[in-house]
């Protein structure tokens, strides 16, 4: 795996347009589209194809990277720090692991951003914000931008340069409606949300930034081959330092991929508009864990003891995830949960030492799990669609109206900008339509029936659910499949959790499908829902074809193992696993028998509006434990978060208040001070020395001049003595000398 | 020829009771005139001394001297004349408005 350094052939030299053509679309649309007056297509244009440019150009270097017989080659661009031995330059490596990221993050993104021309479109208008059309699309290329960087550093610094640069993103985007909650009223939810993913990320951040200091101090480097050149001799000399540093390694991992314990952040993340959720917190920002770890893969396969732990966690989280995501009743939510389950598979499948099965499942589940949001975020705005045509029809019914002035009327206490809202929504100005009252578009007891009035959006669903539930022969099915049986041969435990967790996979988004798109409406809003626009739609028609045919690119046969064999000029050449019956037969058995199971509790009788769960009973606790995601933030609050505010509380009123301000500061400082000034220099010094003084000048003059008075008496003669006698004294001494 | 020591201690006893009517006496009139006795015995000494040396340069500052002296009496008489008009008095012990 030795880097070459030519450049010259290939497309190489256009490395750097990865990050400068999403950073151009982001520039134009920030400077220009106020004084042009861009439209919001345009800007969405614009943006779209900056990130259309990233895709040609990733697909370019992929290209490269293969006619080269999959010869890394890292491209020059830019010294950034050089101390020492500390040798840090911006530099891009392609290989066939990064180009296979880039493909993947600026494909789905690419697709995203169309999709959200359309989104955004709707979104801004039902908010009532139609200038942050633009900011969205500045915060996307951003992303893309940063994530570039990221997935093209050729040390873990520019990783970590980039992984801080789509956390900032995320941080943006999560709270791009940063003055209202989800339902759209005035409160700091979603602010509250992005601080949280941001605050949980800077935990991880730190275990990664602990691991890039050993890595430095032990290993002497950042630079990936540099790195792993030394890894081995350590590895024999003092084993513990590779193993702290995969398992800090692995708490930015938690923190970054949603990883038990940091995970929590996550759900909360879906207060950002969909096509984020899609984007970051689904496709592309949330698998760079698992990117880190592939890329690191020498070093953590020095060191079993950490992928073990790797693995455990990655298990842990798909099975912990999965029965959470069963309790939720938010179309979004129950996809967020999904999302940390199936990045459970990955980190598991990475931890395990399979990296081509974890990166096989994150291509695949980038393109399902990106048509499962925005499908659910065409539901949603669907949803939104009925309920503000119902609204209007409804809007001359006085008692209604009434009801609506007056739910608003306490909201807009929380926030007096709200006030003007009022009394404009009798007759249907786009601008003032929207009640805000606590219609949630995203709730699935809200939906129902959805089959018939949004028939795009269903097909799609169902591909989306099919390949997720790993159902033959979608994308799903492959790519899960893979991780499964290299758990069951080399780690049963890690194997039984999967399992499980992919039967409650199978029967989540069942659940789903059936609360969403079969029986009956049980809203107003789902009976009016609206099919969304080609401009939504046809992106995702363009993943669902990814979602059903990506298991191709790694099919289990003689022959076939493509991905394996390309990943596997940057990962060591690893033997294609054939598909096992065995392990294929009973994830698929179990996945149908979970649909099934599903359809008997919510297929066969459709929830009425209002119904509780129909799981709720016979499960009991155990429902209302997914249902409240086991109360692990309140754990969090609990064992954390209060303890932690707490001794904030103490040491701020205590420590720094009664301590160091009313003691050392009032007492100790200002006393020393007080008595140094008012005592030591004030009465000694001031006053008995330089006053002293002054004044001892003072009368020693006038003492002086009272005396000299006497001698200038006006009388001339005695003048005319005195010359005399100088000149006599002068003479005299002249003469005498 | 008289010795020029002759003209030195003639100078000398001229200079004396110039200096001493200058101190003692009380009549601005008489101080000025007792000023002028002690610029002529300096004059004295330069002529003296100029033909010892044979150069004029003792000659010619007789002269300056002696301008110098007259244009000091026109002033100095001016004044005593301008007192004399505002104070009908010119004892000059009495004129002691300038002391400290």
């Amino acid at each position: 795996m030795q880097l070459s350094e030519t450049v010259s052939s290939g497309f190489f030299f256009l490395a750097p347009w990865l990050v400068f053509a999403p950073l151009t679309g982001l520039l134009i649309n920030l400077i220009f589209s106020k004084q042009f007056k861009f439209s919001e297509n345009t800007v969405g244009t614009i943006a779209s194809l900056a990130s259309g440019a990233a895709f040609v150009i990733s697909a370019l270097l992929a290209y490269s990277v293969s006619a080269g017989h999959g010869e890394a080659v890292s491209v020059p661009f830019a010294q950034w720090i050089h101390i020492g031995t500390l040798q840090l330059d911006w530099t891009f490596r392609v290989d066939s692991l990064s180009t296979t990221m880039m493909l993947v993050v600026s494909g789905v993104g690419t697709l995203i951003h169309v999709y959200a021309i359309g989104y955004m479109h709707e979104d801004v208008r039902f908010k009532h914000e139609e200038g942050r059309f633009n900011r969205f699309f500045i915060f996307l290329n951003l992303f893309i931008a940063a994530m570039m960087i990221l997935v093209s550093g050729d040390s873990y610094m520019m990783l970590f340069v980039g992984w801080e640069g789509v956390g900032l993103c995320s941080f943006l985007l999560i709270g791009f409606w940063f003055e209202m909650d989800t339902l759209a009223r005035p409160s700091w939810a979603n602010s509250n949300a992005a601080k949280k993913a941001f605050i949980t990320n800077r935990v991880g951040d730190f275990g990664f930034l602990l691991a890039g200091f050993l890595m430095f101090w032990h290993l002497g480097s950042f630079q990936f081959d540099a790195v792993f050149k030394a890894a081995p001799a350590i590895a024999e000399s003092a084993p513990w330092v590779i193993v702290a540093i995969t398992l800090f390694m692995l708490v930015g991992v938690a923190g970054k991929s949603a990883q038990i314990p940091l995970y929590i952040w996550l759900p909360d993340a879906m207060a950002g508009p969909t096509p984020v959720s899609a984007l970051i917190h689904a496709a592309t920002m949330v698998t760079a864990g698992v990117y880190l770890v592939t890329r690191s893969a020498p070093l953590f396969s020095l060191v079993p003891q950490a992928q073990y732990i790797v693995a455990m966690v990655g298990a842990g989280t798909a099975l912990f995830a999965a029965t959470i995501a069963v309790g939720q009743y938010d179309i979004k939510k129950v996809l967020a949960y999904s999302t940390i389950s199936q990045l459970g598979f990955m980190v598991a499948a990475v931890g395990m030492g399979a990296y081509v099965a974890g990166m096989f499942h994150l291509m695949t589940h980038a393109f399902f799990k990106a048509l499962l949001f925005l499908s659910a975020g065409s539901v949603i705005l669907g949803l939104e669609r009925g309920h503000h045509a119902h609204a209007h029809h409804a809007a001359h019914d006085d008692s209604k109206s009434k009801k609506k002035k007056e739910g608003k009327h306490a909201l807009s206490k929380v926030e007096g900008k709200k006030e003007e809202e009022h009394g404009h929504d009798d007759h249907g100005e786009v601008r003032r339509v929207e009640p805000v009252e606590t219609f949630d578009p995203g709730d699935m007891r809200n939906m129902g029936g959805l089959r018939k009035t949004m028939p795009v959006t269903f097909w799609l669903y169902m591909i989306g659910t099919l390949a997720l539930a790993g159902i033959f022969p979608f994308a799903g099915f492959w790519s899960k499949d893979e991780i499964l049986l290299d758990a069951s041969l080399h780690f049963p435990s890690v194997y039984g959790q999967l399992v499980l967790a992919a039967f409650l996979t199978a029967f989540y988004m069942g659940r789903q499908v059936w609360m969403v798109f079969f029986g009956e409406a049980r809203t107003d809003a789902a009976k009016h829902a609206q099919e969304s626009p080609k401009v939504m739609t046809v992106p995702l028609m363009v993943l669902a074809a990814l979602s059903i045919l990506g298991g191709a690119l790694n099919l289990p046969f003689e022959g076939f193992h493509n991905l394996t064999h390309w990943l596997g000029h940057t990962l060591g050449e690893v033997e294609g696993l054939p598909l096992d019956l065995k392990v294929a037969g009973i994830s698929t058995v179990l996945a149908l028998t979970a649909i099934l199971v599903s359809w008997l509790i919510y297929g066969r009788n459709p929830l009425k509006a209002g119904q509780i769960d129909p799981l709720k009973k016979p499960l009991g606790f155990i429902f209302t434990g997914m249902e409240n995601k086991w109360f692990v933030d309140e754990g969090y609050f609990a064992l954390i978060i209060n303890p932690f505010k707490q001794v904030s509380q103490f040491l701020a009123d205590v420590i720094d208040w009664r301590f160091w301000h009313d003691f050392v500061h009032e007492t100790v400082i200002l006393g020393t001070y007080n008595w140094l000034s008012g005592v030591a220099l004030n009465e000694y010094a001031d006053q008995k020395g330089i006053d002293a003084f002054a004044n001892w000048l003072g009368d020693a003059t006038q003492w002086l001049s009272a005396n000299m008075r006497k001698v200038q008496n006006g009388f001339v003669r005695s003048y005319a003595l005195s010359v005399m006698l100088g000149v006599v004294l002068i003479l005299g001494y002249l003469i005498l000398k | 020829m008289v010795p020029v020591d002759y003209y030195i201690a003639l100078s000398a006893l001229l200079f004396v009771l110039g200096a001493l009517g200058v101190l003692i006496r009380r009549n601005p009139l008489i101080v000025f005139m007792s000023v002028e006795l002690m610029l002529n015995a300096a004059n004295l000494a330069f002529v003296a001394f100029s033909s010892v040396f044979k150069t004029f340069n003792g000659q010619i500052f007789v002269f300056f001297v002696i301008a110098v002296a007259a244009a000091e009496v026109a002033v100095g008489l001016a004044l005593i004349v301008e007192i004399f008009k505002s104070r009908k008095n010119i004892n000059i012990d009495e004129l002691n408005s300038l002391k400290g």
